[in-house]
This record gives structure tokens, C-alpha cells and sequence, in this order.
């Protein structure tokens, strides 16, 4: 445990703490197809915890299987250390979790703007009924004022000001990307995941995506999950990796241990036979 | 039953005089998190009270200098105001200058504190302090990113603020005095000149000076403390403040700050400034964005938009001055009012303008016209930091359009044989920072400043401004050769963002052309021409086949004016990379280095007056040389 021990300087408001998701033996099947196989690991709260592999290593799978998205057929999932019973992880439970995602192929509503966008992500922390929204009783509209007020925060904090009420729609890539994660932190998470968050970026936005999710976990504590490609973005980004392969895990680790395992190195490089 | 007071001398003392008499009313507002949040002259009593506590705490003394970095907020005014309260001199610095640039103002200045808005600021701050031993202490507005700094230098506003609250019951009587210390020939100002002809020079100016101008400026366009003006430009700038510090701690208005730069347009909509001050470049960008939108608007609206100006051009000058103009013509242009001119005037933000000021560089006529024919009341200032920045302004009613109005009130001109301008005036400064030999060269001993422009007084008595006296040269035919008025025809096209005349000692006039990225570029989107970036673009044959149609029809312009009918341009190239303070091209307020342009492209230079078709400017540029098509000189009709 003394990697782990190394992790927490003093520098760091939120400090390492305890597993705040625990995957036991995860073993996800499509028919035939087994897309992940036998997988275990954890994640700590406030760290930064990467998924690397290769294509079709099971990544955004493993993803889906956090969220709920997909019930694998063997394993458990525990969220502060208590097991996760009857139906197990679903996708509206890990919202009440307070596990929050954005996706590979960007999912906003294209014809809001960035505002409503990142609005909608509060969602669930609405309690106005629909009746007192229709009417604009007081509850409703100070409760809209109190959401607005944070979705601004947000919006200062990633700086999109001067996008504000544009459609998402007329945004470049890199920008919808940024609302994204807007969207993802108004929910205001305990866990954040990212799948790929920084997929066909050019490298003055990855810069920027890589300051914004540096700033998230510093700022808010907020411990994420992500799945990267760029090698370099995970090994400066994350405190640990989790490596598969052919939904199998061959390492686990803080970046540089990971960077220097033989398997992760056949995997990425390929071996010479 | 009025007590006559003595007029407030400092601006410590005009800000308790406006918490006294309209505390309620606001100072500033600043829009943050999409909200727009006033301080009262109440509030901005309170803070810069309890900042000036602080302060003094903080060992800030009399005669020191505080430098101040960072974009317009509120809060960096307040500092402004907290250093002068104690007798110490503000010194606002360019907030986008890196930090090599900074030092030798900060060393000067020998810098004690300095105010910077957020970690970007002070990671300069801190990158130079080991070259600027004096620094003591680094105040940071925002504290994001900011928690893991330890320098024993750092202290955040908040709680400098908090400190100062909590001691400003015990300290009120130190206070009330440290204000009343001051007097109006206490220096307030170290301005740092934007540095076109060489190095920075610290300009140093006392409050005195500073409230004179404001109020000769304020009593001459009437301004109330209902007025409302956007603080939008770099605050290094004497231009933004005089507009958002001094004049309004004379006349009690409301100063906005706008989100960010990006958000100024639609910000400034939401304010409706009645007041509004503009270098001509951000005028030129409005245009260019403006054109840019009407080309791809549909048909009808076009032909209409086209119509509409065409009227405006021809009457509507002369209907916001107030002359005469036929009836035809006045319910036609009530019509463009409704249909284009006041929409157009409220996308600009402009709907509320009541006295808009250009200034800080020469204004092109047709760019000034423009808007003067949208009802805009816009106006050319002349004055330089030097000068008190008020020294002549053109007045309602007599615009004309080539001048920039008789001299201001209290305001002596004179000019030198070779025509340079000299002034003498109440806003004059008080010398270069520790500099008499600089001071005494720039003012002879009767108090005439030598302002380095060239210009004339006509017949009217008003002044005329041709260029700065070093630009001024002749061609070999002996022709007066003014770069500027050139340069300022050819940005007015909205395809060229930026242009440098050549033709001092030459036979022929020849310019670089900075093409504007956005707008050549959506024109070529239209033609389906495809390119891979800026440098690419500006290669195209096609797009030199535009800029040279451009060029000629500017050159058909001079061909009709006798005096510039030998200025016509005879070749250009097209700059591959747009030109850049951060190359050290331009000036922070954008105004360009010529001595360096020149250095820098000297091959290019050398390529244009040898007549080559092509220069290599390194082993992956090529550059291009256009030739531009020149028109007859226009006959006199007999």
C-alpha cells in the first residue's frame, strides 16, 4: 500500500481517502463474445483513475458496467464499501449515487444552449412539482434561481461565458466536449466518468481538457474515471491506471510502474514473435 | 441652506464626495457569474477605505508605487484608489504583456506592490520577481488555481479586505487624515506609453492634471452621473482610464465591466452605454464583422441594407448634426431608421450612445462617416498620454470629418516650422519618470510640449492632424509622404485587417497587407476555394487577385485627390502571419512598430522596390509580390 500512501501529499485539498467503488471479479458476456473477463479493481475517493488498452479492450464497457448501463453476469460492484444488493448497479441508481458520465460520441441536446444543457444536468436535484414549475410558485422560481446560480459556477469555471445561450449544435467539437463535462458536474458527482474525453481533440484543446479535469478533482474533490487513448494525457493526469487487454486486466498501478510493465508494452507496442 | 465646499482635489476626495451625495447610486457593475452586480459609490467608499487600511498595514507608503494587472474590474479600481488614498501612485500596466516585457516598467517604477487579477497574473509576477527585488507584496483578486502558492509575497484580496474591515473602526481617524493629506499636485498616475518609436517611457501625471481634463470634457459634452460607459479597453491604456476612472470620479457616472472580451459586444447590449470610447481599430472590427454579416445575408435584405446606407452616406451626417436636409430625404432616412439604422445601432450596443469618442490613433473619414451616418455620435479626440489625453475634440454640430476639432478649453497649440504640434494645457504632464533629461527634451521651459505629431490648424481653427512627425516623409519626386493616411484607406476595406505603406526615399509607395483571417476566409468558403490556414490563404493567387481589385479601388480614391494622386500603390505583399504584439510588431494598444516591421521583412521590402516576382523569406515560405493596377490622375473638368 505504499504507492497508494505516496499519492496523498499534503499538497491536495481532498487527500486520497478510502475506496469509494470496489469491482469484484467483473465478468461481462454478449452471447459468445466476452467482453470483459474476471475484472477487479478499485478507486479511491478524490483520485484520478485511469482506463487504458487497446481497441476493443473492453474500456467503455467497463465504463457501462459502473454506471449500470450493463449488468455483467458475474461480480459485484460496492460503492463506499457496501455491496450493492438485488438488481445491482442501474443506471438511475448510479445517478443517485452521485455518478455522473459523459459519452464517447457527444449525447447533449443539440438544439438547447449550453445553459439549458448544463441545467438539464441538475435534474435530479429538482424538487418543484410540475405544477408549481407551470405556475411559477416561489418554490419553483427560487429553486430555479438556486440552480441557475450553480449552473453559472459551472459555466465560469469552464469558462464558456460568451457561449452561453448559443446552441449547442452551432459549437465546435472541442467546446461541446467542455459542456459536456458541464452537464456531467452539475449533477455535482461524487464520481465523474469520462469515456474518452479527449477523443479528436487537437492538442491546444486537450491542454485545456486536461487543465479542466486536473481543476475538477482539485477544486470540488471530485474523484474521476477516465478512458484515454493518449498515453502521455494519462500518464500526466492520472494518480493510478488500470491497463486491459482483451477485457482482461494486465496492470494495475500508479503511471509510471504501469508504463514500465512488460504486458502493457506487448499489448500497446505488440511483441516480436 | 447650501455649504459651498472646496472642490474635491484628489480622487480619494471626489470618491467620499460621491458616497456623500449619491451613495446609492451605482459606481460600478460588473457582470459575473451572468449576473450583473452593482457596487454603489457607497460600497466603493466602504472598500477602498478598508483597502487603504489594509494597506497601510501592508507597509504601503507615501510616493510609492503600486502597479496594477489585470483586465477592468472593479476591484483593481478600487486598489487604484486604495494606493492614491495613501498618497501612493497608481501604476496600471498592459495585463496581456509578458512577463520580459514587465520587468523594465516594475524596475523603473521600482514597483512595492502590485494588484494582479488571477494565477495567470501572478505566475508572471512571480516569474520576474527575482529581477524586481522591491516587489513586497502580490495582491491576487481571484482565487482559483491559487491554493497551492505558498511565496511569503502572496495575499489574496478577500483577505486583505477582511483584514482592513476588521481595523477600519480604529483606523477611521488615520484614514480620515491620510485623505485629507493629499493635494492635487500629489502624482496619481505612472502610465507607461504604448512604445511605438522605442522603449516604454514612464509618463507621470497628478490628480490635478487628471481632473482638470475630466472636467473640461465632462462640462463640454454635459455629462451626468446617469451616464453609463463600458470599461473594455487594456486599463494600461490613459484612454480607458480617464473613462473609467477619472472622469467618472468627476462626474459621479456608472462604469460597467463586461464579463470577458468575448462576451464584450453582448455585454455592452445589455448596458446601453451613452458614452463610449473606441480606438479606430475596434471600430474597424466592428465594420469588417458587420459586412461580413451582410454578405451572407439573402438578396432582399442586402438590396435593402445597400439602399439604406447609400441614403445614410449622403444625408445622414448631415442630419445628426442638425443641418438642413430636404424632406424627400428626411422621411426616407426616418424609413432606413426603422428598418436598418436603429436595429443595426442596437446589435452594436450602440442604441443609448449619446457621445461616442475615437481616439489613441488617426481615424479613416469613411470609417467615422459610417457610423456618424447609422446616428451614432461619434467623435475624434486628439491627445496623448502626455497630454492629458484631452487636447482637441470635435464638438456637436461641427464635425468635419478630416479634422479632430478645435483645441479643448484651457488648451494652448503652436506649431514648429516642420510643423509638429506643440502643446501646452492644465492636463500637461508632470515629467518622465525619473528622466529631467527626456522631460526637458520633450518640454522646453515655457511649458510647450512637443507632441511628435505633425499636423496644421485650418482655416476654421481646427486641428488637422497628418501623421506622427518620424512617419512623415516625401517620395523622391518630392511628394509629402503621411503613411497613415494611406494605411487607413486601405483597412477601411474589410478584407485587409492591417496595412504598412512604404515610400519614404523611394520612387514609388509599396505595403505589406495583414489579410483579416476571418473575413478572407468566409469569402473563400463562398468561392470554394480550400486552404489549410492563415498562411496558406494569404499565398492564393486568388486572394491576391482580391486584395489587388481592393488596392485599385483605393487608388481610384487617391487618383481623385491632387495632393495623393502620386501616392498610389504600385505593389504589395500579402504577410504570411498576421501581425502580433507578442512579435513585438505592434504596440499593446495595436499600433505598429515600423522601425522593426521594416527590420524584420526587410527582404520582403527589398523584394517589392526590385521588382521580383517572388521572395523567399525562408526555406518553407515563399512570398508573393502583387502589383496593383493604378488609375489616371483625375482631369479637372474645365
Amino acid at each position: 500500500m505504499s504507492t497508494v500512501a505516496s499519492l496523498s501529499s499534503p499538497q491536495r485539498a481532498f487527500p486520497i481517502g478510502a475506496p469509494i467503488l470496489e469491482l469484484n471479479s467483473i465478468s461481462l458476456r454478449f452471447g459468445g463474445v466476452k467482453a470483459l473477463t474476471d475484472i477487479s479493481f478499485n478507486v479511491l475517493e478524490h483520485e484520478v483513475r485511469a482506463i487504458i488498452g487497446p481497441n476493443g479492450a473492453g474500456k467503455s464497457s467497463m465504463l457501462n458496467v459502473i454506471n449500470g448501463v450493463y449488468v455483467p453476469q458475474e461480480g459485484s460492484i460496492a460503492f463506499r464499501g457496501e455491496r450493492l444488493t438485488g438488481v445491482g448497479m442501474t443506471p438511475t441508481r448510479a445517478a443517485h449515487l452521485g455518478i455522473a458520465r459523459t459519452f464517447q460520441n457527444i449525447a447533449l441536446y443539440r438544439g438547447m444552449s449550453v445553459l439549458d444543457n448544463i441545467m438539464a444536468g441538475r435534474n435530479l436535484r429538482m424538487h418543484a412539482s410540475f405544477l408549481e414549475v407551470a405556475l411559477q410558485l416561489p418554490r419553483a422560481r427560487r429553486e430555479e434561481s438556486e440552480h441557475r446560480e450553480k449552473a453559472e459556477e459551472i459555466i465560469e469555471f469552464l469558462e464558456i461565458e460568451h457561449i452561453r445561450k448559443t446552441p449547442v449544435k452551432r459549437l465546435p467539437y472541442g467546446l461541446q466536449k467542455r459542456v459536456e463535462l458541464g452537464r456531467a458536474l452539475a449533477a455535482e458527482p461524487k464520481i465523474l466518468l469520462l469515456d474518452e474525453p479527449m477523443a479528436g481533440m487537437n492538442i491546444e484543446e486537450k491542454q485545456d481538457m486536461c487543465r479542466f479535469i486536473l481543476d475538477v478533482n482539485d477544486h470540488y474533490g471530485t474523484t474521476v474515471v477516465l478512458i484515454e487513448h493518449d498515453m502521455g494525457v494519462v500518464m500526466d493526469l492520472s494518480d493510478r491506471v488500470v491497463v486491459l487487454d482483451y477485457g482482461k486486466k494486465i496492470g494495475d498501478g500508479p503511471p509510471d510502474e504501469v508504463r514500465a510493465n512488460p504486458d502493457v508494452i506487448n499489448a500497446y507496442l505488440g511483441v516480436a514473435h | 441652506m447650501v455649504v459651498e465646499e472646496p472642490e474635491p482635489d484628489t480622487f480619494p476626495k471626489l470618491l467620499l464626495r460621491h458616497s456623500k451625495l449619491r451613495g446609492g447610486r451605482p459606481a460600478l457593475r460588473e457582470k459575473s457569474r451572468g449576473i450583473w452586480r452593482t457596487m454603489t459609490w457607497r460600497d466603493l467608499a466602504d472598500e477602498v477605505a478598508a483597502l487603504a487600511g489594509a494597506l497601510s498595514a501592508q507597509g504601503l507608503q507615501r510616493g510609492a508605487h503600486v502597479a496594477l494587472v489585470g483586465d477592468n474590474r472593479p476591484r483593481l479600481y478600487a486598489a487604484m484608489c486604495a494606493a492614491q488614498w495613501l498618497g501612493a501612485v497608481a501604476v496600471p500596466l498592459y495585463q496581456d504583456a509578458v512577463a520580459d516585457e514587465m520587468v523594465s516598467s516594475m524596475q523603473k517604477a521600482e514597483i512595492t506592490h502590485v494588484f494582479a487579477e488571477n494565477q495567470e497574473q501572478v505566475d508572471k509576477l512571480l516569474e520576474l520577481l527575482p529581477r524586481c527585488p522591491t516587489i513586497r507584496c502580490i495582491v491576487y483578486d481571484e482565487d482559483r488555481g491559487m491554493r497551492h502558492y505558498k511565496q511569503p509575497q502572496l495575499v489574496s484580496y478577500d483577505t486583505l479586505l477582511q483584514q482592513g474591515r476588521e481595523f477600519a473602526g480604529s483606523k477611521r481617524e488615520f484614514l480620515q487624515a491620510e485623505a485629507e493629506r493629499g493635494t492635487g499636485q500629489d502624482v496619481a498616475f505612472l502610465f507607461f506609453t504604448s512604445g511605438t518609436t522605442g522603449p516604454a517611457k514612464g509618463v507621470v501625471l497628478t490628480h490635478a492634471s487628471l481632473i482638470d481634463r475630466a472636467r473640461v470634457a465632462a462640462a463640454s459634452e454635459g455629462l451626468k452621473d446617469t451616464d453609463v460607459a463600458m470599461a473594455y479597453l487594456p486599463p494600461g491604456w490613459i484612454g480607458q482610464n480617464l473613462f473609467s476612472y477619472v472622469q467618472p470620479m468627476v462626474v459621479g457616472y456608472c462604469v460597467c465591466c463586461p464579463e470577458s472580451s468575448e462576451t464584450m459586444l453582448a455585454d455592452m447590449r445589455e448596458m446601453g452605454p451613452t458614452y463610449f470610447l473606441a480606438p479606430p481599430r475596434v471600430l474597424e472590427a466592428l465594420l469588417a464583422q458587420v459586412s461580413m454579416r451582410m454578405e451572407d445575408a439573402g438578396g432582399i435584405n442586402r438590396a435593402l441594407y445597400e439602399r439604406c446606407m447609400a441614403l445614410a452616406r449622403r444625408v445622414g451626417a448631415r442630419i445628426l448634426s442638425g443641418e438642413t436636409v430636404p424632406l424627400g430625404d428626411r422621411l426616407a432616412y426616418a424609413v432606413g431608421e426603422l428598418l436598418i439604422y436603429g436595429p443595426l445601432r442596437d446589435v452594436l450596443g450602440m442604441s443609448k450612445v449619446r457621445v461616442a469618442y475615437t481616439a489613441g490613433d488617426a481615424v479613416d473619414r469613411d470609417l467615422l462617416m459610417f457610423f456618424r451616418a447609422l446616428g451614432v455620435n461619434l467623435k475624434q479626440l486628439y491627445g496623448s498620454t502626455e497630454t492629458g489625453f484631452f487636447v482637441a475634440m470635435q464638438r456637436d454640430g461641427q464635425v468635419k470629418p478630416d479634422t479632430v476639432g478645435p483645441a479643448a478649453q484651457g488648451v494652448e497649440l503652436k506649431f514648429t516650422p516642420q510643423q509638429e504640434i506643440l502643446v501646452r494645457s492644465p492636463g500637461l504632464f508632470k515629467e518622465y519618470h525619473r528622466d529631467p533629461e527626456t522631460t526637458s527634451r520633450a518640454r522646453n521651459a515655457e511649458g510647450w510640449f512637443h507632441t511628435g505629431d505633425a499636423g496644421y490648424m485650418d482655416d476654421d481653427g481646427h486641428l488637422r492632424i497628418i501623421d506622427r512627425l518620424a512617419n512623415v516623409g516625401a517620395l523622391n519626386d518630392g511628394t509629402l509622404h503621411a503613411p497613415k493616411v494611406l494605411e487607413n484607406k486601405l483597412k477601411f476595406l474589410p478584407y485587409i485587417k492591417e496595412a504598412v505603406v512604404f515610400g519614404d526615399g523611394r520612387d514609388t509607395v509599396c505595403v505589406f497587407v495583414d489579410i483579416d483571417g476571418t473575413a478572407v476566409g468566409r469569402w473563400a468558403d463562398r468561392q470554394n476555394i480550400s486552404y489549410t490556414g492563415h498562411a496558406d490563404l494569404a499565398s492564393r493567387d486568388e486572394v491576391y487577385a482580391l486584395i489587388a481589385d481592393g488596392i485599385a479601388e483605393v487608388n481610384t480614391g487617391l487618383a481623385l485627390e491632387p495632393a495623393l494622386a502620386k501616392s498610389q500603390i504600385h505593389r504589395f505583399v500579402i504577410l504570411p502571419k498576421e501581425l502580433d504584439a507578442d512579435d513585438g510588431v505592434l504596440t499593446r494598444t495595436g499600433k505598429l512598430r515600423r522601425s522593426v516591421i521594416a527590420e524584420r521583412y526587410r527582404l520582403l521590402v527589398d523584394g517589392m522596390y526590385d521588382g521580383r516576382a517572388s521572395v523567399r523569406l525562408d526555406d518553407a515560405t515563399e512570398v508573393k509580390v502583387g502589383e496593383a493596377k493604378a488609375a489616371a490622375p483625375a482631369r479637372r473638368a474645365a
